[in-house]
């Protein structure tokens, strides 16, 4: 549905250039919810801009719904009349909402569908039914000023949903809200999404977000994308620090002669007593120093890290009986990959408790 | 000079300096809220980016501006000659008290609408709104309220230029209490000239202030708009509590102060 190739976004200002999106790749299916995320400074928010124009790629093509924007967009900086017009089928929700003080709640539902030119009886009429859809039929009549930060938001998806559009457009609609709203803001999003089958490419730097609602995930780090896939896909893969992060298991080795495993379960396997086959079979002792079961994006995921006794060349069998049981297995310990995972790890993790 | 003779020339200069003074509020909110919104559209960073267009007209208005009243009046002799036929009178001292007061006007509205949050535009942007429909939609009605203010801040300024219309025989009260006043030593006219011309911008600085007062209450932002507190130093209402609320409001009045101690 949505697919940028080789996006490139250079910023120039005072003679310095800031490479904000550096060959970016993406590719969004159609229907389902796909979440990017990344550190302030990541290139997030400019990757968002460029899928609707907002911001001008400096190379690279967007295709939204099988429409090459970037060829639409033409040379000069004004958007022109078809770049308007495919803007208007992809609907953009922000973080501060962006709603017009000076307009009631129906009024700002309405905005968009004046742009398209509906009549006056077509837009109350579609004004009503949305903000119904969201929950805020009682508030047609108030200002946005009157409402707290979830009803805007409310308001803001309503509005953002006038045109019709295939695709919506998530530029941290959730990071201004509290817990609680940012679930409840979450569950629309993906109730809209199943019910109208709406695409949503949503952007945000806390992990809860890509946790509850998201298909598809992918991490960026300096204008790049640097790990994309199903959540699925990514708890799949070894090493995934978005695996990592979605899912974080603490706890370090106890002394200096261990081995320190992390056990993802998901699927067949979590059924599975494998730990206690691990030790009788082996008659090892296992420590385990967290696990926790939890859903991502809809599948039931449960992760261990556990240590065995002695190095890990003094392991390899007992961690190849692991790998037999169809579980996946990331050593931790020793190697150069373990020595910046976790930094890294917890980085994410900092950002999502933001 | 007794109230009977006082009365009836009193009630002619109010009337003549209204006249002036409405005219040529009418012709610069025209003339100025266009030019104003362009300097904005057309700076760095603007909808229609134009560097060259936004110098000449930044330029245009910060020479009009900084043009002493009286001189602009002498000046434009000739285009007065030329819009209303002569250079004396009420109608020709509208002319210049326009002109004077278009530039004016137009950086009061600059500075209004660059207060508009950014994110609207975006927003309306990814819409697929135009330029005219983020001026019609979204600059202006967002901005109204402090255009309002910046309308009552232009009308007591031309309340103050048009005392200098005297000079080209436009009447008005200013020039009462010039003739009168000072030149014959009618120091109680003087007075009551100074008295009315109080009551009036007090009036109109009361009216500007109420209705955007009711503006902002609608948007429901709470407090004085930026403009008013420059101009009244006012404590923060009370309902400033609803701005924090809303985190993506820009903070008001940044650039305003230059333009208001002007007409202090």
């Amino acid at each position: 549905m949505i697919t940028t190739s080789g996006l490139t976004k250079v910023y120039r200002s005072r003679g310095r250039e800031v490479t904000a999106l550096d060959g970016v790749d993406l590719h969004v299916r159609e229907g389902e919810v796909f979440g990017v995320i990344g550190q302030s400074g990541a290139g997030k928010s400019s990757l968002i801009r460029c899928v609707n124009l907002l911001e001008r790629p400096t190379s690279g093509t967007v295709t939204v719904a099988g429409r090459d924007l970037t060829a639409l967009a033409g040379r000069g900086p004004r958007a022109g009349r078809e770049l308007r017009q495919a803007r208007s089928r992809i609907g953009m929700v922000f973080q501060h909402f962006n709603l017009l003080s000076s307009r009631t709640v129906r009024d700002n539902v309405e905005l968009p569908l004046e742009i398209l030119g509906a009549s006056g009886r077509e837009r109350s009429r579609r004004a009503l039914e949305l903000l119904d859809l969201v929950g805020l039929a009682d508030k047609a009549g108030a200002y946005p000023a009157q409402l707290s930060g979830g009803q805007k938001q409310r308001v803001g998806i309503a509005r953002a949903l006038a045109g019709d559009p295939k695709v919506l457009l998530s530029d941290e609609a959730t990071s201004a809200l509290d817990p609680e709203t940012t679930r409840s803001i979450l569950q629309l999003l993906r109730d809209l999404n199943r019910q109208l089958g709406l695409t949503v490419l949503l952007i945000t730097h806390e992990m809860d977000v890509v946790k509850s609602i998201c298909d598809s995930a992918a991490l960026m780090e300096k204008g790049r994308i640097v790990e994309s896939g199903t959540v699925s896909e990514l708890l799949a893969t070894p090493g995934s620090q978005l695996a990592a992060a979605l899912f974080p298991v603490g706890g370090d080795a106890t002394g200096e002669d261990r081995t320190v495993v992390d056990v993802t379960f998901h699927g067949e396997a979590a059924t599975q007593p494998v730990i206690s086959q691990l030790a009788r079979t082996y008659n090892i002792d296992i420590s385990i120093l967290g696990a926790a079961i939890d859903t991502v994006g809809g599948l039931q995921v449960g992760r261990m890290r556990i240590e065995l006794p002695g190095r890990y060349e003094d392991n390899v069998v007992p961690i190849g009986f692991l790998r037999e049981q169809g579980l996946q297995i990331d050593v931790v310990d020793g190697g150069d990959h373990a020595a910046d995972a976790p930094a890294d790890r917890a980085l994410l993790v900092k950002e999502g408790a933001k | 000079m007794s109230w009977s003779e006082m009365q009836p020339l009193l009630s002619q200069a109010c009337w003549d300096t209204l006249y002036m003074v409405g005219w040529s509020t009418l012709i610069a909110v025209v003339a100025g809220l266009p030019l104003g919104v362009l300097l904005v559209l057309t700076d760095r960073g603007g909808l229609l980016q134009n560097v060259v267009a936004n110098k000449v007209i930044g330029q245009l208005v910060n020479v009009a501006r900084s043009m002493p009243f009286i001189i602009l009046m002498v000046a434009l002799m000739t285009f007065t000659r030329w819009v209303t036929g002569t250079t004396i009178g009420r109608d020709a001292a509208i002319v210049p008290l326009a002109i004077g007061a278009i530039p004016f006007f137009a950086r009061l509205v600059e500075t209004a609408v660059r207060e508009v949050d950014g994110g609207l535009v975006e927003a309306v942007q990814s819409m697929g709104g135009n330029t005219w429909t983020i001026v019609r939609k979204v600059l202006v009605p967002e901005s109204l309220p402090s255009l309002i203010a910046g309308t009552t801040t232009t009308i007591v300024a031309l309340i103050g230029y048009s005392a200098m219309a005297g000079t080209v025989g436009a009447g008005g009260l200013g020039d009462i209490a010039i003739r009168y006043g000072y030149q014959r030593f009618e120091t109680q006219l003087m007075w009551i000239t100074v008295a009315i011309l109080a009551v009036v911008i007090s009036v109109i600085q009361f009216a500007g202030d109420f209705a955007a007062r009711a503006l902002h209450r609608r948007g429901g932002r709470g407090g004085p708009g930026p403009r008013l507190r420059l101009l009244k130093a006012e404590e923060p209402a009370a309902a400033d509590v609803t701005r924090a609320a809303a985190p993506g409001d820009t903070a008001p009045g940044d650039a305003a102060p230059a333009d208001v101690s002007k007409v202090a």
